[in-house]
């Protein structure tokens, strides 16, 4: 492995060239573009084994991805916001055909007004997709957690699409050391399908219309299949923590520090929460996978504990609160508050964090702040 | 049957689609002129044109009635279905 000086979405680039995807489609949109820009580059010098398409929407871009997918090959794309959002139909068909495909949401804000800076809704709009959704902390992370998306994705007990998830600009855009694996290590096999995939001498009918009862029944098995990746999940992150390393505390949610009182949060906020964890005496509870959301272990780190305090950038319209405050509200009957902060990307600086981490006490149950 | 992927062949040779239909084609055989029109038009392919006389295939014509609006010397009628 060769640590480098890499921007973070470069760093995502070169780990989907390894990854090797047979068919990539891309229609750029900030603060996405940098990542099909250098697999541009890659394919331009000769580089990329996968076959680019230039589709002409984010739809479009999705809908290639169902139709190359379910022939049976592995594939790609990275998106944000509007982006996202356009796609939202084809989501859902993509998870019900179980069709492991892999994306990066670089998040940003959704219009209006139009914004293109960093918060969560995007992703967070999609959390009942059928998608598996994992936030990384830092361009590290998400360029490990491409490689283990993958795998997840396409293990014979998941089979599930995944949305990797990395705070635009936060982390797009900015320089890291990054240690970019130079090989897999065979730690993901190529993808070779035993449920969809083209081949005349089984022919198969995918998508198809159903009637009330086997849809019924589809839409269950989904909503199982997505609870039983949890357990994939944590067992992927530990193998590639022994392969690779590098570990980011279970796979399913990263606990950090000791105290009565945990802040809850995902993404690149929690690095200075972290600080302030060491600084002021509590616990961070990171939650790495946030579809399927890991409510005993979230239950668990809760447990005895004096209060909570989620902080995140999004919200759950008309229920008053974000919507990880809503799934963690569900796994504790202390003392829970909200702070929603840093939408359409306003700064969320260490000092203006402290503050809010001083609040937490004066609040009461249920509360939610809004940070200016 | 994972994603719902259907891998029997030939489910519709048992699935028949013309248990839907409210409304039913009736050709009249003295003034169709075997044009084929309705054939063409037929979106299910429900229409044989046979001894130069348009045929229906009731097992899967859903009766949308394409066949009567386009035939050019109204040969088609529709009835409706009893249940």
């Amino acid at each position: 492995m060769v640590k480098k000086i890499a921007e973070g979405s470069h760093a995502v680039a070169e780990v989907v060239r390894l990854l090797n995807p047979d068919v990539l489609a891309m229609y750029p949109i900030t603060p996405s573009t940098h990542i099909p820009e250098r697999l541009s580059d890659f394919e331009s010098d000769g580089e990329l084994d996968g076959t680019i398409i230039r589709v002409d929407s984010e739809f479009s871009a999705m809908s290639a991805l169902v139709g190359a997918s379910a022939t049976g090959v592995r594939t790609y794309t990275a998106t944000s916001s509007q982006g996202l959002a356009l796609m939202h139909e084809v989501l859902f068909v993509a998870s019900a055909m179980r069709l492991p495909i892999v994306i990066t949401v670089v998040n940003r804000a959704l219009s209006a007004p139009l914004n293109i800076f960093n918060d969560w809704q995007d992703s967070i709009s999609e959390r009942d997709s059928g998608w598996i959704q994992m936030y990384g902390e830092d361009s590290q992370e998400v360029a490990d957690l491409m490689v283990q998306a993958y795998r997840i994705a396409e293990d014979k007990r998941v089979l599930l699409p995944v949305m990797v998830c990395m705070d635009g600009f936060f982390l797009s855009h900015t320089y890291d050391v990054i240690d970019v694996p130079e090989d897999l290590k065979g730690f993901v096999p190529p993808y070779k399908p035993e449920h969809a995939y083209l081949d005349p001498k089984r022919p198969q009918t995918q998508g198809a219309w159903a009637m009330q009862e086997p849809y019924f029944e589809l839409r269950k098995e989904l909503e199982e299949a997505v609870g039983a990746a949890l357990p994939v999940i944590k067992e992927v992150h530990d193998e590639f923590a022994k392969v690779f390393g590098r570990s980011y505390g279970g796979g399913a949610i990263d606990v950090y520090g000791e105290g009565d009182t945990v802040v809850v949060s995902m993404g690149s906020v929690c690095t200075n929460l972290k600080v302030l964890a060491d600084r002021l005496g509590f616990q961070v509870v990171r939650v790495r996978c946030y579809r399927p959301f890991p409510a005993e272990d979230v239950k668990k780190a809760l447990e005895g504990k004096k209060a909570v305090a989620v902080f995140e950038k999004d919200v759950a319209y008309g229920t008053g609160h974000g919507a990880l405050y809503n799934d963690v509200r569900a796994c504790t009957t202390g003392k829970a508050v909200n702070f929603i902060v840093g939408l359409g990307g306003l700064d969320v600086p260490i000092n203006a964090l402290e503050k809010m981490c001083g609040e937490i006490d004066a609040m009461n149950d249920g509360e939610t702040r809004w940070q200016r | 049957m994972v994603g719902g992927v259907v891998t029997k062949v030939g489910s519709l040779d048992s699935n028949k689609t013309g248990s839907w239909r409210s409304f039913r084609p009736v050709i009249d055989r003295e003034k169709c002129i075997g044009c084929g029109l309705c054939k063409k038009f037929c979106p299910d392919v429900c229409i044989e044109i046979k001894d130069k006389k348009a045929e229906v295939d009731y097992d899967y014509c859903k009766g949308c009635l394409i066949c009567k609006s386009v035939c050019p010397v109204q040969a088609i009628s529709s009835e409706e279905e009893e249940k």
